[in-house]
Order: structure tokens, then C-alpha cells, then sequence
């Protein structure tokens, strides 16, 4: 049995005048542990169908099983979401900020707060704590927002473009970054993201998104090779460039 | 080397600039009593009317030494601050509730539109039958003039918040009141320190038509008591010690802003 999965999701967002189709149809699995890239056009649904699987709001119609169990938003914290900012909260230091998650349970003391402290240094934080966000640089807060989001454990981290704001080099190091703290986690992680580089570069598996309405247009799997490296490595591997290509070429064919 | 120079030539030229405004200042703080006073004794304007700053200071001190004074301004700086409180309390705690309910807040919206834009002195005889001619009805005059401005700017601020700070929130789990507590009140800070400023001179106002319609006690009643006698010594006796403990409730509500908002 797959560990999350995503069956027959339709989404229509309604308003006065308008119904407007978002998500139509999309059935997809994902295993533990693995790394899948959610690729497409703007406005394909990709941020509706993240913000669905982490029980912002429920879909029109369809479930999302995690352990074979439908979720329950507001009584687990299975799922950790990143958005595309960090929305680290401006009037909390950075201990603050990451312990958030842990005190809305009662649990920011004792054992739990030493370990999430830890946390802030495995992301290159430490001795930042008493900072406050403003003081923080872009890639700062942004590590901070990951460190956040693990600090309640989640079983599975969604990434809605959380390096788009960023400047390339920052990008670059930051991926590499979370690609090897959620690999020593063992963490399950889907990403949403518009840079087919990216997507090949972190994750096992890439799902093409096609807009009007938002459906699933084709999965590609990423080579093993691809698998074992770094994102950083990764770029430089031969077999990035012909993947490259595929997605590229396909992706032409949607948007043309 | 050179920087240093000219970081203390700037400095010097900031610090000259600043002992002129100061200077000016003073300049017409002294121009504006000492013409009142001239004014007042050439008789270019009616002494009867607008008195003079000497008058003024002597039934200062002797209104002082009869401590008749002392216990009119306390009881209205009593009323007025509790009234300030009061209203600024109530009010963010009404938009608490609107915020909580969106349905709520949807229906009372005409309503908060005609109870803003009514006068709210205009009630003053009504409070009065109805809590007696004592404090709680000035009070509630002070309270009741900042009621509705605060809870309509304090909930339009809450509904601004940046809606991500509440999906942050609620991947953690967090219930309404968690959200409210972690992300809409303090992100509101700012505002309600703002309604506090606002609301020190509404509170004065409402505390002072108060005392005007009960009459009994109070700086308000100095001066409608003053305006009866035609005593206009005492009407600018009391204006004047308003105006300073105005401006003090004004500074401390400042200084309650630097020590709340550190950026
Ligand atoms: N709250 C909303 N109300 C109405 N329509 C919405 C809402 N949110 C999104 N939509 C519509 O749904 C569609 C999908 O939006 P979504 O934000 O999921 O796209 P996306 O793939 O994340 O795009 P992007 O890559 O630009 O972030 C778009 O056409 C958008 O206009
Ligand atoms: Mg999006």
C-alpha cells in the first residue's frame, strides 16, 4: 500500500459569477522516503493541490489517504508546509519562530526544545536564536522556515516553491541543504516548483502538470544515477542534460 | 580620518539645527504669554473675557492652597483615564468578537456604520438618567465616544493580517484562539497603540461634556461653573491644566509605544 495517496481529486473554487475548475482528475502515490517534484504552468493547480493535501481546505470531491488513513487536519501534524516565504512571524525571535509548531501542543520544553534547538544548527542556524527575522538574510529565513516545519516531526514535507524568492547561488546551496536534511530524516517530500533543473536535480520522481483544468499530464522518473547525488552534483551529471531536454520539449508542447 | 571629520561636522550641524527648533519654540512659548498678558493690561482685549497669564497663576495658587483644585483635577483625570481604558479595552474586545464571528461582524456591520457616525455626546442625557448624575455616567461618556472608532479600526486591522501567517498556523494544527493569540493580535499591535493615541483626546472630550451636563464636580464643571459667574479666569485656569494632563497621557501612551514595538 502506498503511503500517501491522492485519488481522484477534483477541485472547483466558486465564487458569485464564476465556478472555476482548478484540479481535475488527479490520482497519484507516493512511497515513503521519496522525493517527488510537482512541474508546470502557472495556474495548473499545483498550489491548490498541496494546499488540499495539507488540509487547508477539503477538495470538491475525492480523498487523500496518508497510511491508508484519510487525514485529519486539525488533530495531526503529519503534514509540514513550507510556502514559497518564509512567513516567519516578524514580532517572534528565531527560537520563537521555530518552536512555534511545539508550543501550540504544550510541548516547547524540556527534551523537545533542546532537539529542535539542535535542529536550527543541522540547517546553519545556530547561534541565530535570539535574533529576530528582520536580521536574518533571505536564505537565512528561509532555513529558518525549514527548520520550523521540522520541528514538529511531519511525515511528510510539502515545498511550495520555497526557493523562488531566492538569488541563484543562495538556490543552489539551500537545495542542496534540504535535500540532504530530509534524506538523514528519511523523509517523504513533494515540491512544487516552475525550474525543470530543480525538480530533476532533488527529487525521484516528476510529475507533469497541464493547465484548464489542472491534470496530470505525464510522470517522468528520474535515473538512479540522478538519484544518488547532490542537486548540486547533479546538475553537472550527462543524464540531467537529456531529462532536461524530455521535460523541456514536453512541457513546449503544452504551453506552445 | 577625513570621515571622522566630516561625521563630526555633521553631527555639530544636526545638534545647531536642533538648539534652533528648541530655540523657537521657547521663542514663541514666551511671545504668546507675554503678549496675553500686555494684551490683557493695555485692555487691546477684554481682561474680563480672556483674563491674563498673571491672574491665571495667582488663582492657580490660591485654588492650590485651598485644595480645591487638587480634588476637582484628580476626580477628572480619574474619569478620564478609566473612561480611556475603558473604551479602548471594550472596543478591541468587540473586534475580537467580530473577528471570531464573520457572521456576526457581517450583521452588525450597518450598525457599527450608524453608531460611528452618530455623535455620541448627544447621548449624554440619556447615560445620565440612566446611571444617575455621578461618575459612572461620565465614565461611560469617556468610555462610549471611543468605543465604536476603536473596534471598527482595530477590526479592520485584524482582517489585514497576511492570511499566510493563519495557513503557517493552521499546518500546525492551531485552533482559532491559538491563531488569534500567535499571529492576530500582535501583528495588530501597532494599530491598537495607535487607537490609544486617538483615544486619549476623545476620552477628554467625552469626560468634559460629561462633567458639563452633570455639574457637580470636576474640571468641566470649573469651567461651565466659571462661564455661569463669568469667572473667565477660571475657565482658562482649567483649559490650561487640561491641556497639561492631556499632553502627559499622550506621552505616556508613547512611551508605552517604544517599549511595545522595538522596530
Ligand atoms: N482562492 C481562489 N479562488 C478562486 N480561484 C483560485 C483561487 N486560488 C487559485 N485559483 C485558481 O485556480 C487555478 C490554480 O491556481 P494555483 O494557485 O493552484 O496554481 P499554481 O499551479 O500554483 O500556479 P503558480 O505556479 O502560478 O503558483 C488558477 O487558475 C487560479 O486562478
Ligand atoms: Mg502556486
Amino acid at each position: 500500500m502506498s503511503f500517501l495517496k491522492i485519488q481522484d481529486i477534483h477541485h472547483t473554487y466558486f465564487s458569485n459569477q464564476t465556478a472555476a475548475t482548478a484540479l481535475a482528475d488527479i490520482s497519484l502515490d507516493i512511497e515513503k522516503g521519496e522525493f517527488v517534484s510537482f512541474l508546470g504552468p502557472s495556474g495548473c493547480g499545483k498550489t491548490t493541490l498541496l494546499s488540499i493535501i495539507a488540509g487547508l481546505f477539503p477538495p470538491t470531491s475525492g480523498k487523500i489517504l496518508l497510511e491508508d488513513k484519510p487525514l485529519n487536519a486539525d488533530s495531526d501534524l503529519s503534514i509540514g508546509y513550507m510556502l514559497q516565504q518564509d512567513y516567519l512571524f516578524p514580532w517572534k525571535t528565531i527560537e520563537e519562530n521555530v518552536l512555534l509548531g511545539l508550543k501550540l501542543i504544550n510541548k516547547d520544553e524540556g527534551l523537545e526544545r533542546i532537539k529542535t534547538l539542535k535542529l536550527l544548527s543541522d540547517v546553519g542556524l545556530g547561534g541565530t536564536g535570539k535574533l529576530y527575522p528582520r536580521e536574518l538574510s533571505g536564505g537565512m529565513r528561509q532555513r529558518a522556515a525549514l527548520a520550523r516545519t521540522l520541528a514538529v516531526d511531519p511525515k511528510i514535507l510539502l515545498l511550495d516553491e520555497p526557493f523562488s524568492a531566492l538569488d541563484y547561488q543562495t538556490k543552489l546551496k539551500l537545495e542542496d541543504l534540504v535535500f540532504e536534511t530530509l534524506k538523514s530524516f528519511g523523509k517523504t517530500a513533494v515540491l512544487v516548483t516552475h525550474d525543470i533543473g530543480e525538480a530533476i536535480a532533488m527529487s525521484d520522481r516528476i510529475h507533469l502538470f497541464s493547465a484548464n483544468p489542472g491534470s496530470l499530464h505525464k510522470t517522468f522518473e528520474v535515473p538512479d544515477e540522478l538519484r544518488e547525488l547532490t542537486p548540486f552534483h547533479a546538475r553537472n551529471h550527462p543524464q540531467y542534460q537529456i531529462l532536461f531536454q524530455t521535460i523541456w520539449k514536453e512541457l513546449e508542447s503544452l504551453e506552445y | 580620518m577625513n570621515i571622522e571629520q566630516l561625521h563630526n561636522q555633521y553631527k555639530t550641524s544636526l545638534k545647531k539645527e536642533n538648539r534652533l527648533i528648541r530655540f523657537y519654540q521657547i521663542l514663541i512659548f514666551i511671545v504668546f504669554f507675554s503678549s496675553w498678558e500686555l494684551f490683557s493690561r493695555m485692555k487691546w482685549i477684554d481682561p474680563l473675557i480672556f483674563s491674563s497669564p498673571s491672574k491665571v497663576w495667582h488663582l492657580f495658587i490660591q485654588k492650590l492652597g485651598d485644595g480645591t483644585l487638587l480634588s476637582h483635577s484628580g476626580v477628572t483625570l480619574f474619569e478620564t483615564v478609566l473612561g480611556f481604558i475603558i473604551g479602548t479595552l471594550l472596543g478591541t474586545v468587540l473586534a475580537s468578537l467580530l473577528w471570531w464571528s464573520p457572521r456576526l461582524s457581517r450583521t452588525l456591520d450597518p450598525y457599527l456604520v450608524i453608531l460611528n457616525a452618530m455623535p455620541k455626546v448627544a447621548l449624554g442625557p440619556i447615560i445620565i438618567v440612566a446611571f444617575g448624575p455621578g461618575f459612572p455616567s461620565i465614565i461611560s461618556m469617556g468610555a462610549i465616544i471611543s468605543i465604536i472608532i476603536t473596534t471598527i479600526v482595530v477590526y479592520t486591522a485584524f482582517r489585514e493580517v497576511d492570511p499566510n501567517y493563519l495557513k503557517v498556523l493552521q499546518t500546525f494544527g492551531a485552533t482559532r484562539a491559538q491563531s488569534f493569540r500567535e499571529a492576530i493580535l500582535p501583528a495588530c499591535f501597532p494599530t491598537i497603540i495607535s487607537t490609544l493615541k486617538v483615544n486619549v483626546g476623545l476620552s477628554w472630550v467625552g469626560v468634559i461634556v460629561g462633567e458639563f451636563l452633570v455639574s457637580a464636580k470636576g474640571l468641566g464643571y470649573l469651567i461651565i461653573y466659571g462661564f455661569q459667574v463669568f469667572n473667565f479666569t477660571l475657565v482658562m485656569l482649567a483649559l490650561m491644566i487640561i491641556a497639561v494632563f492631556a499632553t502627559i497621557m499622550y506621552q505616556l501612551v508613547e512611551l508605552l509605544e517604544r517599549k511595545l514595538i522595538k522596530d
